[in-house]
């Protein structure tokens, strides 16, 4: 398998606060890699930095090859690297469609004279965004809601929209914050097979961060535990639910009487 | 897409051709004062609808419109008048080369304040769009005062405080309605595009939009500079309306009086712009009556200049209290929409689902 992403001794400090320090990580294409860790350890500030949201104070961010160091968020997107967030963001009052619709629109080539005046070119690429947009939905099961206003969906809901909003984008990497937060575990269930069947269709390498631990062993390859910014374990899902370390981190010294 | 396209856009003729009738009877048959009111309806409607591009649909607080105003009537006022008329209006300073020697036509002139207008609002966007929220309000409010005291300091080239005098009258009617057309297609279209859609996600969450890859600051600045164009047309036609300008005409009061119409008219909604522009310069004139003197009963209220922005202010309160989205929230005027409101009518209200 080959690379798709490599972060070298990423460190962010705000202030004299390090956040993370020295934190590797290498990704195989077609890849589903899970980073974990106790609240506050930053496993955000990772995605952030990757997303270009912050820019690293030390290390090196290679995707495909290029340095991301630097790099704005729009652009990292435009890369090939999509995100979804921890608290869903969608845009509440835009219908269903316009919110997948709006992720095609960074590749347009019209400009917005051609959009204005209505130029064939325009109304071509814009009969294609609403062709791929109603794809998408029916891809992930929302075809039915297309019309009606984000904010209306139920909550499971929302987060499968904001997860096809992201593939709008055509990534090839995917970062998933906390996609299971807030679900049942049917809900769970379903969203599992979703990502798997996505990964799979879209040839996604996918980076995801998750509290539910059911959720993360049963569909990541690999796992990487993060505490106080430090990498304390990586491993497969079994090797990491013996580790001392992540035991500890997670539920506090064991204790000899 | 539509399967009432054809009818609604029928309809729309239609109605453009009627206010068209309207407008031919008025030119010929009402008094100056009626076109007078008309123009001021027309050229704030357009006004109206710029600045809630980049206010209402991307969401960003700009204080500056009267910037735009104020460049696009000089610039416009400037091409227009006759070198001899320059010489004998700047009796301080001379005017500057080269507008000492030029003179254009009136369309020339307006395309002419819209583009130096555009360029400013390029200019400005830079710093401006570096901050955000209330920085953004007061950055644009700073530009906005920058602009009218450089035009009360630059003797050479805007005459100072004297102003400027003997504009022609170019403006009429057609000119304003047509402005205000073009204005309303435009944006209208612009906000309909998927550059409206990046427009409106720019104002529920720029960092989810510049998650999904839409360059935000490029996006923002275009609203602006489209606003910005759209205004200098507008100071232009002022210009030529009322023919006199001077830096003090281009006050923050001016922005303020947009502002109240674009929030009256729900911020957000291109319609509820035009409307609220109608209704408050309509109302303006109205209105008139509780500025003269006035014996209710026995109380005798001498007149109180000033009277009609006070109460133009307590119905921003109460609108703030009662009816934050304004006459049309964001929603927009649709002839879809009006069918189904009259078939819901028909059905009758205890039937309506």
């Amino acid at each position: 398998m080959t690379e798709l992403f490599r972060a070298e001794n990423l460190t962010m400090q705000f202030g004299g606060l390090t956040a993370v320090s020295g934190f590797d990580l290498s990704l195989c294409r077609g890849e589903i890699v899970g980073l974990i860790g106790p609240n506050g350890a930053g496993k955000t500030t990772v995605f952030n930095m990757i997303a270009g949201y912050y820019t690293p104070s030390e290390g090196k961010i290679l995707f495909e090859g290029k340095v991301l160091n630097g790099k704005k968020a729009h652009e990292i997107t435009k890369l090939g690297i999509a995100r979804t967030f921890q608290n869903i963001r969608l845009f509440p009052d835009l219908k269903v469609i316009e919110n997948i619709m709006l992720a095609y629109h960074c590749r347009i080539r019209s400009s917005f004279f051609g959009a204005v005046f209505h130029f064939p070119l325009y109304r071509r690429e814009e009969e294609e965004m609403m062709r791929k947009a109603m794809l998408l939905l029916n891809e992930v099961g929302l075809a039915e809601s297309a019309e009606e206003q984000s904010s209306s969906l139920p909550y499971g809901k929302q987060r499968k929209l904001e997860i096809a909003r992201a593939l709008g984008t055509g990534p090839k990497l995917l970062l998933l914050d906390e996609p299971a937060a807030g679900m049942n575990p049917s809900e769970t269930q379903e969203l599992l097979d979703l990502i798997l069947r996505l990964k799979e269709d879209f040839g996604l390498t996918i980076l995801l961060i998750e509290h539910d631990m059911k959720f993360v062993m049963r569909i990541c390859e690999r796992i990487k535990v993060l505490d106080y910014g430090i990498t304390i374990a990586e491993g497969t899902p079994l090797e990491i639910q013996k580790d001392p370390k992540v035991i500890e981190a997670y539920l506090g010294e064991v204790r000899t009487c | 897409m539509d399967p009432h396209r054809k009818r609604n856009q029928a309809l729309s003729l239609a109605a453009i051709a009627v206010v068209a009738a309207v407008l031919y009877f008025a030119d010929s048959g009402a008094s100056d004062y009626q076109i007078r009111i008309l123009n001021n309806c027309a050229i704030f409607a357009a006004l109206a609808v710029s600045y809630n591009l980049i206010n209402g649909v991307t969401g960003q607080f700009s204080l500056g419109p009267n910037a735009f105003l104020a460049i696009g009537a000089y610039t416009s006022a400037l091409l227009t008048m006759s070198p001899l008329e320059k010489e004998l209006s700047f009796i301080i300073d001379p005017v500057i080369w080269p507008l000492n020697e030029i003179q254009t036509p009136f369309y020339v002139s307006l395309l002419a304040a819209g583009s130096v207008s555009a360029l400013f609002g390029l200019l400005m966007g830079f710093p401006v769009f570096r901050v955000r929220g209330d920085y953004l309000a007061i950055v644009t409010l700073g530009f906005g005062e920058v602009v009218r005291v450089v035009a009360n300091n630059t003797q050479s080239v805007t005459n100072g405080p004297l102003g400027l005098k003997g504009i022609e009258a170019h403006t009429d009617l057609w000119w304003t309605s047509g402005f205000a057309l073009a204005t309303v297609f435009f944006v209208g279209r612009l906000v309909r595009s998927s550059y409206g859609m990046a427009l409106k996600a720019i104002r529920y969450d720029e960092t989810a939009a510049e998650a999904i890859g839409i360059n935000t600051f490029w996006h923002k600045m275009l609203a602006f500079i489209v606003s910005a164009f759209f205004a200098g047309i507008g100071g232009g036609l002022l210009a030529h309306l009322i023919t006199t300008i001077s830096p003090s005409l281009f006050t923050f009061f001016l922005t303020f009086n947009l502002l109240i119409i674009i929030v009256l008219g729900g911020l957000g909604s291109t319609t509820g712009a035009v409307l609220a522009a109608l209704l408050v310069t309509w109302g303006g004139e109205a209105l008139r009556f509780v500025e003269e003197p006035m014996q209710i009963g026995p109380l005798d209220i001498p007149g109180i200049p000033g009277m009609r922005m006070v109460i133009f202010s307590l119905l921003l309160v109460l609108m703030m209290i009662f009816a934050r989205q304004g006459i049309m929230g964001t929603r927009e005027f649709s002839w879809n929409a009006v069918f189904s409101g009259i078939r819901r009518l028909q059905r009758g209200p205890g039937k309506a689902k």
